[in-house]
């Protein structure tokens, strides 16, 4: 947050605001706070009771809190999000850095190929889920069973050890493309004369990718993770579209699990879940901010 | 404003792409290559050719199904191209999603939520910008900014009850809440471009008589064009797809966007998949075909969105 107010600063606030300026503003602030910050507020302040969401309530302290910590379906939203998410951070950005570095070589229909790659970013997540649904329940068994390929037989979706697969799966299908582009704009920016210089030095193919490339990007990888891993947190339209938490529980994102307090009594309960959720949020943005200071020259 | 720049020259080098449609010309091309000084390199192409397919392969199933008969697609295989091609899924879906009212909602909420956070995040940020050392005007970026840490699920159980009480949990209230949530990525955007924006460039047009509000419809917003765009296409993009949002705030089925009533064929319909499949393509296919005209745009603006912000 590089700020250059400090030439006339002190010629300047002696002149009063333009009224203007509060009409700039002021809508934006009212319907934030309105919007945001008081459900915000009145989210964690029913964490502290028993409410059901409507009607008589009392406070309770942090017995939520308490039972929470000890709620096996809690902690398996949790275990099952982070897991989820460091995966999928991790396939999104090894295939979207490898079709970075394919699209920024010497290769035909460039644009043709990258118009291709881009357009999942751009399709609805719950829908294309549906689609990877009957693909994986099946279109797949079908297949397989045409063909004689029994492990195909069985639907990915129906194995409660696997389901997760298929979730990364769709996921990095629709996440790649957001993190391609960033990786491109990086790639783009590298010289060329760096790679010249390395070739006539003889390094090979694979060493200017590991010693110049990789580098030179890291930065844009950070930006990647970061940007991904906050997303996948929040996993819930792809979710719903293909296992809906299922089998069992087994791929029940913490968000899935918040939302469930809506309907199923547990408002408080799940509000403090929520408080809970946001502290995590902050502990991750926090750590994103002390990562990417120093790297605004991007 | 550098990536822009930088995507440039590597979109215009893109001219081969146009005889992307004859896939048999490779050896006179790779001949053709070769008297050039810079070599194509034919197995990247290829491999990036393969995995072109595997994203094509979802969308290609969801059209050869959305044009099959009943028959062809209970029974026939799913990668198989229809035959004959029929229009009876569309014509089903139209009616049991009630689509014209769907596309209607999805575009309001769309429509809303782009005009809403384009005007709003302008508006706010050169507020803040030009009265930067006012403490009101600060800390109300931090305050918006805030808004970064906080997703969604941390607040939709209360956001679900409040709207409910107060006659919002329509698609007006998903308007207000996404272009609340979509508020503080744009202001850092607006910001950023507008602490760019020379203050003499305001001063003269001052000069010649202009008010403050003259001076940012005729001047400032024209300028923040470029970043309205990247600001607008993140906001169509979520709300247009959005699911989570308006399954939960809009509580009348009837008011429902497009990939909300396609939950209707998890439950209802299920075995329908002519008419599931020709839903899901009436639903996916307004981004994608907005996406194919507005690439070059699409693709800077999420480069600078993500870099930026």
């Amino acid at each position: 947050m590089s700020i250059t107010s400090t030439r006339p600063a002190q010629l300047r606030r002696r002149r009063p605001v333009e009224p203007v300026f509060y009409f700039f503003l002021l809508p934006s602030l009212v319907l934030f706070t309105l919007a945001i910050t008081i459900p915000g507020i009145i989210g964690i302040f029913f964490s502290f009771t028993d409410s059901i969401g409507i009607g008589d309530w009392k406070f309770v302290g942090l017995t939520n809190y308490i039972a929470i910590f000890s709620d096996p379906a809690i902690l398996q939203s949790y275990l099952f999000t982070f897991g989820f998410s460091v995966v999928t951070v991790l396939v999104v950005n090894v295939i979207a850095f490898l079709l970075a570095v394919g699209l920024t070589s010497r290769i035909r229909m460039k644009s043709a190929l990258r118009t291709v790659f881009v357009i999942p970013m751009v399709v609805s997540g719950i829908i294309i889920a549906y689609v990877f649904n009957f693909l994986f329940s099946n279109a797949l068994p079908t297949a397989g069973a045409a063909s004689g390929i029994p492990w195909l037989e069985t639907s990915l979706l129906a194995n409660p050890d696997l389901a997760w697969v298929a979730i990364v799966l769709v996921t990095a299908w629709q996440a790649v493309p957001g993190s391609l582009l960033i990786y491109i704009a990086g790639l783009v920016a590298i010289p060329s004369d760096v790679y010249e210089a390395a070739e006539i030095d003889g390094a090979s193919k694979l060493q200017q990718v590991l010693k110049i490339t990789v580098p030179l990007v890291a930065g844009y990888m950070v930006i990647n993770v970061i940007l991904g891993f906050k997303g996948f947190l929040n996993a819930y339209d792809i979710i719903v579209g293909l296992t809906n938490g299922g089998p069992g529980t087994s791929t029940r994102s913490i968000a899935m699990t918040v939302i469930t307090g809506f309907n199923g009594g547990d408002y408080a309960y799940q509000m403090a879940n929520a408080t809970i959720f946001f502290v995590v949020a902050i502990l991750i943005s926090l750590l994103q901010l002390s990562l990417t200071r120093g790297r605004n020259a991007l | 404003m550098t990536t822009q720049a930088t995507l440039d020259p590597e979109a215009s080098s893109a001219t081969p792409a146009a005889a992307v449609g004859k896939p048999r010309r490779s050896l006179k091309a790779q001949r053709a290559a070769k008297a050039k000084p810079e070599r194509v390199n034919w197995s990247a192409t290829t491999i990036l050719v393969l995995c072109a397919i595997t994203v094509l392969l979802p969308l290609y199933v969801t059209v050869s199904m959305a044009f099959k008969t009943q028959g062809q697609a209970v029974d026939g295989d799913a990668f198989s191209l229809p035959a004959p091609f029929s229009l009876e899924g569309f014509a089903e879906a139209w009616t049991l999603t009630n689509f014209p009212v769907g596309a209607a909602m999805s575009l309001l909420v769309t429509a809303g939520t782009v005009l809403a956070t384009i005007v709003l995040a302008a508006f706010a940020s050169y507020a803040i910008v030009r009265n930067w050392e006012r403490r009101l005007f600060r800390y109300s970026f931090f305050y918006l900014l805030a808004a970064m840490f906080i997703p969604f699920p941390v607040v939709a159980l209360p956001q679900i009850q409040l709207t409910g009480r107060f006659g919002l949990d329509n698609p007006l209230g998903v308007i207000l809440l996404a272009t609340m949530f979509q508020l503080s990525f744009s202001v850092l955007l607006f910001t950023a471009f507008l602490r760019s924006i020379p203050l003499e460039l305001e001063e003269s047009a001052r000069i010649d008589g202009a008010t403050t509000w003259q001076t940012f419809w005729k001047l400032i917003f024209p300028l923040l064009a470029p970043m309205s765009a990247t600001v607008g296409i993140f906001a169509f993009l979520y709300a247009w797809n959005d699911f989570m949002m308006p399954s939960l705030i809009i509580s009348d089925p009837a008011l429902q966007t497009l990939p909300v009533r396609q939950s209707l064929f998890q439950t209802q319909f299920s075995n329908n998949y002519h008419v599931s499949f020709a839903s899901y393509l009436m639903a996916m296919a307004p981004a994608i075909v907005a996406y194919l005209f507005t690439q070059r745009w699409v693709m800077a603006g999420v480069t600078q969105g993500a870099v930026k912000g």
